[in-house]
């Protein structure tokens, strides 16, 4: 056995699980792990803020389904991933946080650049751990990556004491992962599985409601086919964006609070809701007890938590989403199920087409230059093609509205702690996991601000994303609630004070590009693809336009305000 | 309703932590909980007294099985265990009150571990009807401090 340092052995331990790229910032703690990084061929891509690097290894992770890796330093290194951490762990997106610690004989004395990270990062992560003595180094490196990858992925964070990086020690690498604690199930029981198909055989008003747990299992093809042998209507929450195709005649599109009509109309007289990889959230039920009253609910998750949390289930079955969907074809080869056909479901299907003619998703077009307006024209220029990422707000919003998703991971998004800031640092993850691809942020004139010094990592990189700016000079989507609910008191929402974010761009070295009007938001975009560099796109859109349908706080799916 | 739950969990620094921030963040409430060694120094068992409806207890318990470090979850509640407390009682004890204290002490089988010339201080194990009951008996002859270490309990039979 040979004599390695901690440092060698995080190296070494790295190339183990397969990771070529960090997203990270140095410091005093992680000096030692730099040096031996130095040598190595894994590329890291040196951010401006900790917290875009794990936004960054955020979106390389949900754009490869592979781990995202930061490396950061002690104290105010690590406590300013803290909303990375909980953004990721929101999503359940695995990511592995690597954070520098002051030597362990001064742990716990206030010593300079030091924090109870594993205090702080608790509760936001989905296990951490402290490196006590450089013997357990390499066993915590297999198990984390294990843990954040498996079951329901989730952020894990290993804090790592400097003096652990330079001890030396002999190390042989740890065969098996023997975590007794964990042990996720991913297969269905069958039972449930077959109690489920035969509610589904009598439903008369049956959909599908799917979420990001679809995503996560690579289970799009076996939704499709589920789908369409049974002729299920699908509804998508945020998260489920393009585990089923957006064009199919069967979506329902969206639902939730600023959902589609014929979504939200749908689950609420639907008799039966098959629920695969979502979570009940609230911005997808609103009023709870008036959420599909008329339905049974068959409940698909690999979280038990998840299961009877928020709404009680009728059948619950813990498992993998594709997994459990690949047992139920299985289980279809029964002699019981042969002479079934697909039904036609021709009232319940004339019924949604009826609710999609309502057309709810429109907006006034009166020569201003309209938000919604540029997102159809992004969505007509790049044919739908480009992978998109958002901010969080109205600009989030009608990213999703207005631009249809046919495939997974195309869409990266905040849904569960809806983080201003994400979309940015998120969408160079993606660029350095696709360099091939285009990458486009919508952004919000809020949002942009607060990772806007990542222009320079862009930069760095080269790394050509664009940013599309929907610049009201608002913080839009609280002014569009003080507008709807408080009385228009607009308090703390003037934004107007802002950056020539042309200027800005430029003075990182970005390109930069403004639109005021309709006639210019087709050139400029075809300016900005045709640009290899990173561009930002500054659109000066209408300043009070407010996103629609929307359920309002507190209000049942179908009292929906339409515009 | 209130439950006991016994939980084995890695003896390792920090799970007391998770499992009391675990309840905190969620906004479970515990009544008592406490935990010690195994005969294998690798894992710790807690017993967690706690209270919430079905839906609240069923979220709890599945919470608690998600943790990593935790092995297995056993809701007690209802079934067949041995519950055991133990408590010691600081009490006053004058020249009137002194026989009375020790002869509440001989009916619950108790034992005096320390004496001064104005307290006993009493050390008590049973159930928690049977400490509440001597807490309540010795209560109108002044009890100083109570210090109780919260309920143990291990599932009868094999």
């Amino acid at each position: 056995m040979k004599k390695l340092s901690g440092a060698q052995i995080f190296v070494d331990c790295l190339k183990r699980e397969k990771v070529d790229t960090i997203f990270g910032f140095p410091g005093g703690a992680v000096l030692n792990l730099y040096d031996e990084l130095y040598h190595s061929d894994i590329r890291h891509y040196l951010v401006r803020h900790e917290q875009a690097a794990v936004h960054a290894a955020d979106g390389y992770a949900r754009a490869t389904g592979k781990v995202g890796v930061c490396l950061v330093t002690s104290g105010p290194g690590a406590t300013n991933t803290v909303t990375g951490l909980a953004t990721a762990y929101m999503d359940s997106i695995p990511v592995v946080v690597l954070c520098g610690q002051v030597p362990t004989p001064l742990i716990g004395n206030d010593a300079f650049q030091e924090a109870d990270t594993l205090g702080i990062t608790r509760s936001c992560t989905k296990h951490n751990y402290l490196v006590k003595s450089i013997k357990d180094l390499g066993r915590i490196m297999r198990e984390a990556f294990h843990i954040a990858r498996t079951g329901r992925p989730g952020p894990v964070v290993i804090d790592i004491p400097k003096d652990v990086t330079a001890d030396v020690t002999e190390y042989q690498a740890t065969q098996k992962i023997e975590i007794p604690g964990y042990n996720p199930t991913t297969e269905g029981h069958s039972g449930q599985i077959e109690r489920a198909l035969d509610l589904l055989l009598k439903a008369k008003r049956p959909l599908l409601y799917i979420g990001g747990g679809i995503i996560i299992a690579n289970a799009s093809r076996e939704l499709k086919r589920f789908a369409e042998r049974f002729r299920l209507p699908v509804t998508m929450t945020l998260m489920g964006l393009g585990g089923f195709p957006g064009d199919h005649p069967l979506s329902l599109g969206m639902l939730g609070m600023h959902g589609t009509c014929r979504a939200n109309m749908a689950i609420s007289s639907a008799d039966l809701v098959i629920a695969i990889g979502a979570r009940f959230d609230d911005r997808v039920t609103g009023r709870i007890d008036k959420f599909a009253t008329e339905a049974k609910i068959v409940h698909i998750d690999i979280d038990p938590t998840s299961i009877s949390k928020n709404v009680v289930v009728d059948i619950p079955i813990v498992g993998d989403a594709k997994k459990v969907l690949q047992q139920a074809f299985q289980i279809l080869k029964k002699a019981k199920y042969e002479k079934l056909k697909t039904p036609q479901r021709t009232e319940w299907l004339n019924q949604i087409e009826a609710w999609k003619r309502q057309k709810a998703l429109a907006y006034e077009s009166n020569g201003e230059l309209k938000p919604q307006f540029v997102v159809e024209k992004i969505y007509e220029v790049t044919r739908g093609q480009a992978l998109i990422t958002t901010e969080v707000g109205q600009n989030q919003m009608w990213a999703v509205q207005y631009y249809l998703f046919k495939k997974p991971r195309m869409l990266f998004t905040s849904g569960g702690l809806g983080t201003m800031g994400y979309g940015f640092p998120a969408a160079l993850g993606v660029q350095v996991a696709q360099p091939d691809k285009l990458v486009i942020d919508i952004a919000g004139d809020g949002s942009i601000q607060m990772n806007s010094q990542e222009l320079a990592t862009a930069v760095q990189y080269n790394l050509p994303v664009k940013i599309a700016i929907l610049n009201n000079g608002y913080l839009g989507m609280v002014r569009q609630w003080q507008e709807l609910f408080y009385g228009k008191r607009y308090a703390a929402v003037d934004m107007s004070a802002q950056p020539d974010f042309v200027k800005l761009a430029e003075a990182y070295g970005a390109v930069g590009l403004r639109a005021t009007q309709q006639e210019e938001v087709v050139p400029v975009l075809k300016e900005a693809i045709a640009t290899p560099k990173p561009v930002v796109i500054d659109f000066h859109v209408s300043r009070e336009e407010s996103v629609y349908p929307m359920v309002p706080a507190g209000a049942a799916l179908t009292e929906m305000i339409l515009l | 309703m209130r439950h006991t739950i016994s939980v084995l969990v890695k003896n390792e620094f920090g799970v007391l932590s998770r499992v009391s921030g675990l309840f905190s963040a969620r906004g479970f409430n515990i009544e008592s909980l406490t935990v010690a060694e195994t005969l294998d120094p690798l894992f710790s068992r807690m017993t967690i007294v706690t209270e919430g409806n079905d839906q609240i207890i069923e979220q709890i318990l599945k919470q608690l099985r998600k943790l990593i470090d935790v092995i297995k979850v056993s809701d007690l509640t209802g079934k067949d265990f041995v519950e055991r407390e133990l408590a010691l009682i600081k009490v006053k004890a004058e020249e009137t009150t002194r026989a009375e204290v020790l002869r509440t002490v001989d009916i619950f089988r108790s034992k005096v571990v320390d004496v001064t010339s104005k307290t006993y201080t009493i050390e008590v194990t049973g159930t928690e009807d049977k400490i509440v009951a001597m807490i309540d008996l010795l209560r109108p002859m002044g009890i100083r401090e109570i210090i109780r270490t919260g309920r143990v309990a291990v599932p009868r039979g094999d």
